[in-house]
């Protein structure tokens, strides 16, 4: 494993993308073909069952560095990564070791099976043959947190550069049900797609948002200047759901989540349409919750997605059905080089074959006939429930990824109100060790209510100022949470708000995150907590 | 009537009452006496000062030619008003010094910023025998725990001749007081060139002065070329990271030097392509081992991790008392600025600077 331990290190040691992919690629060329598809499938999120529940490796790992359970959770606060934090207190070792990558892979995955007695043998003889930068990767796979500084599409790149396939081909190959254990590098880097996999989706194509920052509001004459004419476009509602691919080959049917998350269980509603579909088919759309023929607010959905059982009650109060918006397979044929007209045509015939056209919808057209028109009905996103308006050439491909040029999201604003910060917590990872995630309030008569918590949105030297506020001006400590001095004035941008019987302030807001710091209003200018119920 | 401590912590700072002096005040007073000369410790203003001999010509130099100040050697003895002071090599940096001080029997130690490791240019740290201990805890947490500085100086030759291989220069960043030196110091100048930052040599000219011995380094002027510094090295201070100044050398790899980047997530905020460990100051360890062998009966902890690291030490058994001071202005502000947009990026306005440290630091820089 040093070679992959030394992997992490060197992608951490640069900032530059070519040097990234070249260590990427002097990784692959000098390990073994298995810790290839290993280090793949870690780097695409396909981590190992966690063998240990983490609160046996923190007991385990106290004990070793003789060190008080509140010091490591304070400990915890400063590194912000708990793989990083046990790799740095446990005892430095001078033994070491020679296991590969799939060797150590192989002993997670027994030790799962164990005594819990065997598994804090295991785990002390394992930490006592590793360096530190070996013990934190290792920590990193065991408690499932892996995560890389560094994107696929890297890894792609240096994987095309070293088997000559285009990077869009192996980024199909490696999407999917695949496990290192049985997906070896010969077939993924086979010239034929030996791929025999019928679960395995295609990569998703994702649009660029049209007015990158929230302030600057694109007009009708700048969309005409960077898009053209409006005659080439065709534009639909931006729907506020869980975007899907929907696959049914050789009678069998799987849904994938854009996380790449095989869901196909948590949506019964869809299956029977599914199953009606030709062998060969795959849609792209987004799954809502309706009622009455409504899509219903993201919060309902949410609220089904976290649950392990789908109960009768759930599926009754939140039903799901499927906006699709595309068809990336037809017949068995991969249809994504044709044109988003062509792909569009197929996908109406299909719907309109279905028995389903409740459960089976399509993304309706938006008729319109230039920018100014199409800027006018954008205003009445909220009331459609969506998120706003995308817009897709007509003589667009179905691309891999997020690409600039034929997609574009042109969101609504967010709605906004201005909050006072009252409570404060270290952030993780590049933020550890600095009050990073804040908790707002608005006034509710002569007292401050919170009402959200966010720690996205302000920029490195703000942060460092904020976090200076807090550590001067702290009034009480309750374990990681700071109570602060109420005076910072921010303005709090979110999505949606929705009637909350499980918070205080009696709301909950969809995507809240930080606009701006308002240094020029006083506390007493913030909003109230009846401006927030008025935007019910 | 209970006796008066020999120390108070004032609003002013570390206060002797019965020998009418602060110790590292950071308002102006009559009599100072200053543990080593890093902006949070030695602040202008004051009327008279007490240092080492090996500080005089930095304190001069920061803070005015014609500052009064009387400088001693280590273990020296000045009386004031009965109050015995004397000076202890605190290892921190050239001239730092922990303060002691003894009283009818009674013996305090300020610790002033400390690390126990020999850094080779430093006097290395002394243990000195006390009653009571006024320690920094900077590192006071068991996170922090320091390799060999031999270690950190293999990679930082390793990665500099790689640069030079690959005809990128190499930038190096640390405090100008203490890390320019301890790095310039242990370099393997078989290698290349060393260049300097202004702010850097003019340190270095006055520990010069001064009669320390350093290796030979080259200040960068505007005449300096980028073909000129390629196959060597620029020790540069943290302010200059991604100014004008720094960009002019491109294409260059840049590391930073400091405890905190043992953390992953710190090194990443300050986006350096290469992160060492090397601090000035003790580790969770060394702390420890320090404040043990001063053998003193209570310990009291001042700037760093003080809530933590006071309890852990009353749980093992020392009589620890966390204090507020306002020290912490090394390592702790020794951020890089963000990647400025504007070519007047090096300019840095007063109402930025929310405390005294920073000011001073940025006014060190020549940046205000």
């Amino acid at each position: 494993m040093r070679a992959f331990a030394q992997l992490f290190l060197s992608l951490d040691e640069t900032n530059k993308t070519n040097e990234k992919v070249r260590v990427l690629k002097d990784y692959f060329l000098s390990v073994p073909d298995t810790d290839k598809m290993h280090m793949l499938a870690l780097f695409t999120g396909r981590k190992p069952k966690r063998p240990i529940n983490s609160t046996l490796i923190r007991t385990w790992a106290m004990e070793l560095s003789h060190i008080p359970v509140w010091l490591f959770e304070e400990s915890y606060q400063v590194v912000g990564d708990l793989a990083e934090t046990i790799s740095l207190l446990l005892p430095q070792n001078t033994i070491s070791n020679s296991k590969t990558l799939t060797e150590w892979i192989a002993e997670i995955n027994t030790v799962g099976a164990r005594t819990e007695e065997e598994k804090k043998q295991w785990l002390i003889e394992s930490w006592g043959m590793q360096d530190s930068q070996e013990k934190f990767v290792f920590n990193k796979v065991l408690t499932g947190g892996f995560r890389v500084g560094v994107s696929q599409n890297l890894v792609i790149k240096a994987l095309a550069d070293i088997s000559k396939l285009d990077a869009a081909t192996l980024t199909h190959r490696i999407m999917g049900n695949w496990m290192p254990e049985d997906y070896t590098f010969d077939q993924l880097i086979a010239e034929q797609g030996a791929s025999d996999d019928i679960s395995r989706p295609y990569p998703f194509f994702l649009a660029y948002p049209i007015q990158e920052t929230s302030e600057k509001q694109k007009s009708p004459e700048e969309l005409h200047g960077s898009l053209g004419d409006a005659a080439e476009w065709q534009a639909e509602w931006k729907w506020d759901g869980i975007r899907a691919q929907m696959i049914k080959r050789d009678g069998k049917i799987f849904i994938w989540s854009r996380g790449e998350d095989l869901a196909t269980e948590k949506f019964p509603e869809l299956h029977p349409f599914l199953n009606a579909l030709p062998d060969g088919t795959v849609l792209d759309g987004e799954i809502l919750s309706f009622q009455n023929g409504q899509p219903l607010p993201f919060n309902v959905l949410q609220t089904r997605i976290g649950r392990k059982n789908l109960s009768k009650k759930i599926l009754e109060e939140g039903p799901v059905a499927v906006i699709a918006y595309d068809c990336l397979e037809y017949g068995g044929e991969d249809i994504r080089n044709k044109t988003q007209v062509e792909r569009r045509a197929i996908l109406e015939q299909l719907q309109q074959e279905t028995d389903e056209p409740e459960i089976f919808r399509i993304s309706e057209l938006i008729n319109f006939s230039d920018w100014d028109e199409l800027a006018e009905i954008r205003t009445r996103s909220r009331s459609m429930i969506a998120e706003g308006i995308m817009l897709k050439r007509k003589s667009a491909h179905y691309q891999v990824g997020r690409r600039r040029g034929d997609w574009w999201k042109w969101k609504i604003d967010p709605l906004s109100v201005d909050a006072v910060m009252i409570y404060a917590q270290k952030g993780h990872g590049r933020r550890a060790d600095l009050y990073t995630d804040y908790t707002f309030a608005v006034w509710d008569g002569d007292k401050l209510v919170p009402f959200a918590k966010a720690y996205s949105g302000l920029t490195d030297e703000e942060i460092r100022k904020v976090d200076n506020f807090v550590k001067r001006n702290t009034l009480e400590k309750f374990g990681p949470v700071r109570t602060v001095k109420p005076q910072l004035v921010f303005e709090i941008g979110f999505e949606g708000i929705n009637r909350s019987t499980r918070h205080k302030s009696g709301i909950a807001l969809r995507f809240p995150r930080i606009l701006r710091w308002r240094m020029d209003k006083p506390m007493e200018e913030a909003d109230t907590i009846e401006t927030l119920r008025g935007m019910l | 009537m209970a006796k008066k401590p020999l120390l108070e912590f004032t609003d002013r700072g570390i206060y002797c009452a019965q020998g009418l002096f602060y110790i590292d005040p950071w308002l102006p007073v009559d009599d100072a006496v200053i543990t080593h000369a890093h902006s949070d410790h030695a602040r202008m203003g004051n009327k008279r000062y007490l240092a080492h001999h090996y500080s005089e010509q930095v304190l001069r130099y920061r803070l005015g030619a014609d500052i009064q100040l009387q400088t001693v050697e280590y273990g020296e003895t000045v009386m004031k008003n009965g109050v015995e002071i004397s000076l202890f090599p605190a290892g921190h940096v050239i001239g730092s010094a922990q303060v002691r001080l003894s009283y009818k029997g009674e013996v305090w130690v300020v610790s002033g910023d400390y690390k126990v490791e020999d850094d080779g240019i430093s006097t290395p740290f002394e243990p000195v025998r006390c009653h009571h201990f006024i320690s920094e805890c900077t590192f006071g947490m068991p996170v922090y725990k320091w390799k060999a500085q031999t270690d950190t100086f293999n990679e930082i030759n390793t990665w500099w001749r790689q640069n030079a291989e690959n005809n990128v220069a190499t930038v190096i960043v640390g405090y100008s007081l203490g890390k320019a030196q301890r790095v310039l110091q242990n370099l393997d100048l078989s290698i290349g060139k060393v260049y300097t930052h202004g702010v850097i040599e003019n340190t270095n000219e006055a520990l010069r002065r001064n009669g320390i011995i350093l290796n030979p380094t080259e200040r960068i002027t505007p005449l300096t070329t980028k073909e000129e510094v390629r196959k060597g090295i620029i020790i540069a201070p943290p302010s200059s990271v991604g100014t004008p100044w720094m960009r002019r050398f491109g294409p260059y790899d840049f590391g930073y030097c400091s405890g905190w980047m043992s953390i992953r997530g710190a090194k990443k905020r300050r986006a350096a392509d290469r992160g060492f460990v090397l601090s000035d100051h003790a580790d969770w360890d060394g702390l420890i081992s320090a404040i043990d062998a001063t053998g003193c009966e209570k310990v009291y902890l001042t700037h760093g991790y003080t809530a933590s690291f006071s309890r852990y030490l009353s749980e093992i058994g020392f009589d620890a008392h966390e204090v507020h001071t306002l020290y912490g202005g090394d390592e702790n502000e020794e951020e890089p600025k963000a990647d400025p947009v504007g070519d007047d990026s090096s300019e840095v306005k007063i109402s930025d600077l929310s405390t005294a440290a920073d000011i001073g630091e940025a006014k060190e820089e020549g940046l205000i």
